[in-house]
């Protein structure tokens, strides 16, 4: 079967699953949701009105299914916390969601790919030697911890970057990045550290190759091999990384906006499970999880545009 | 064993790894403070005889907190990687060894569980049943299974039409036999590492949950839990946020390196 077809196929298993999951993690609950939200003095007849409009009087399955209609056409539901939609409430923080994700994508990508270059190029140097021997503490240090040290020295001794709030990029782009440095700092130092390690194993084979060789002896310059003939070739493995780190850098995103109270999904999630705003969380993790199976998708087609040969691989 | 420990990864995450569990034993033993002492007269103590590390925004040892934060995030780091590697061997023996229906249905769900980043699954979890501790540890374990059962699924499918696994069939052994006797041995060495990756992930998932107040609940303590609020009278006390950081990333750095030494012993 086509390659892509397949892919598509798994694809949509997968949301489907998704789907599923949520939606009866959050109805296999003993206890009637309608006393839940009125209370436990409520009388009969508000608890039969509330029942009607949480379908509650259907099979689970036909719950499922409406819930899944209403969820297509996105209606989640109503928030139990904020009295809006969950979809508006949502699309109010996205925003700082989303642009954290990407200035830390951008700042991994900026330390990581020189940072693997140079540890790959120099890696006989006892200094380089030293600094590889860091890369393993950056990556057990949790997200949060590095958030606290950064906290500690930028903002306390330093007093260059805020430790706490979010101003909206429209209103003012430099306070915007300034207060998105520090969170994404504290994401992109652990995920950088994973990037420029796996970079610098693949340059180390590409290096070895007989193309490397064959650049060399025609006199091109050791720079120039380096940056457009072996990056090009290592760029794949690059990619699938930083495919498995965004998501990390997603899931990491849920702490460290409580961290620096950014009114983000992450911090919405926190509020959301200690209210017990079910609808709420139901429609933040469908979202996320969502999201997270695009981006694997997205990668696997773009995975396969750039390599051809993973295509035939997985005949 | 001996080629494990000339590997320097592996040799320093031991020492590391060895000495905080001796911190953990003799400061267990000696250690006569309660962890849940209140003294609100002596808020944010410096470092005395009495109190090694100092004392926390309420006047809580927080040696001794330490003491039972190391013991909390070691027992939940234990057993999530003991009870998951179980399950993983299990389903990954389903899946990997028997094929069919059981391995796609099984693969499909381990796929799904991997399309929640980070610790979102646990979140999900505990925001219908609860916090506590018994359901963090339910829920870092699910979050765990899906890594195992790939790991275990791979060794069993690769192994089981080589000749030694045909050999014992056709002396009579039966599938259980050639499952765990046979084809589980070679194995072992992929699950290891994965099994001690995946404890410093408990940790850190766990340390993480309890920053977000919704893991370990008071009156025990846990690194997540110091951090928070710690982090609220940084200002006061810088101390009660670098302590317990140390201590949370030598815990997960110990392991990481551990599992860093295995794993590149065994590619030689």
């Amino acid at each position: 079967m086509n390659y892509f077809i397949r892919k598509i196929i798994d694809f949509l298993i997968t949301i489907f699953l998704v789907t599923l999951l949520t939606f009866f993690t959050f109805n296999i609950l003993p206890g009637n949701p309608a006393t839940a939200v009125l209370g436990p003095d409520a009388d009969e007849a508000q608890i039969k009105i509330l029942e009607k409009e949480f379908n509650l009087d259907k099979p689970l399955y036909a719950r499922y299914l409406s819930w899944l209609f209403n969820a297509a056409h996105g209606d989640l539901g109503t928030s139990y916390r904020f009295h809006q939609k969950v979809n508006s409430v949502i699309a109010d923080s996205i925003g700082v969601t989303l642009s954290l994700s990407i200035f830390t994508i951008l700042l991994t990508v900026i330390i990581s790919i020189p940072l693997g270059i140079i540890m790959a190029v120099y890696n006989k140097n006892p200094a380089i030697k030293a600094l590889e021997l860091t890369d393993q503490i950056w990556i057990s240090t949790p997200s949060f911890c590095t958030a606290l040290l950064l906290i500690f020295i930028f903002t306390l001794k330093l007093k260059l970057f805020p430790s706490m709030g979010f101003v909206k990029w429209s209103s003012d782009p430099g306070r915007c990045i300034k207060c998105l440095f520090l969170p994404s700092l504290s994401l992109a130092l652990g995920s950088s550290a994973i990037l420029a390690r796996y970079l610098k194993t693949d340059f180390l084979e590409q290096k070895n190759k007989n193309y490397v060789k064959t650049a060399r002896s025609k006199g091109l310059s050791s720079f120039y091999v380096s940056t457009h003939h072996i990056l090009r070739n290592s760029i794949i493995s690059v990619v699938t990384t930083l495919g498995l780190i965004l998501t990390e850098i997603l899931g990491g995103s849920i702490i460290i906006e409580n961290v620096f109270a950014l009114p983000g999904i992450g911090k919405l999630i926190a509020i959301s499970i200690s209210s017990r705003d079910f609808p709420l969380i139901q429609g933040l993790v469908l979202y996320l999880a969502l999201f997270t199976t695009s981006c694997n998708f997205l990668i696997d087609i773009i995975y396969s545009l750039i390599d051809p040969r993973i295509k035939r691989r997985h005949v | 064993m001996k080629k494990y420990f000339s590997n320097p990864s592996f040799l320093t995450g031991t020492i590391i790894f060895a000495s905080l569990l001796l911190f953990l034993l003799s400061g267990s033993i000696f250690n006569r403070c309660d962890y849940d002492a209140i003294d609100t007269l002596n808020k944010f103590a410096a470092s005395s005889k009495e109190h090694i590390f100092g004392t926390d925004y309420l006047g809580r040892d927080v040696f001794a907190r330490i003491l039972m934060a190391l013991r909390i995030s070691y027992s939940v780091g234990f057993i999530v990687m003991i009870s998951g590697l179980i399950t993983g061997i299990i389903l990954g023996a389903l899946s990997g060894y028997f094929g069919g229906i059981p391995d796609s249905i099984i693969t499909k769900i381990v796929n799904t569980q991997m399309s929640f980043p980070g610790i979102l699954l646990s979140l999900m979890l505990i925001a219908v049943f609860g916090n506590g501790t018994f359901i963090t540890i339910t829920a870092l374990y699910i979050m765990t299974i899906p890594k195992f059962t790939r790991i275990a699924r791979g060794g069993f499918i690769k192994y089981k039409n080589s000749l030694f696994v045909t050999a014992a069939k056709s002396r009579g052994a039966g599938p259980l036999r050639l499952l765990f006797v046979h084809i589980l041995p070679n194995i072992v060495p992929d699950l290891t590492v994965t099994a001690t990756l995946n404890f410093s992930l408990s940790i850190l998932s766990e340390s993480g949950l309890s920053y977000l107040g919704l893991g370990i609940q008071p009156p025990l303590s846990s690194f997540g839990r110091m951090l928070n609020e710690g982090q609220r009278f940084i200002l006061q006390s810088p101390s009660n946020v670098l302590i317990p950081a140390v201590f949370l990333i030598l815990s997960v750095l110990s392991l990481n390196l551990i599992g860093d030494g295995i794993s590149s012993v065994n590619q030689k």
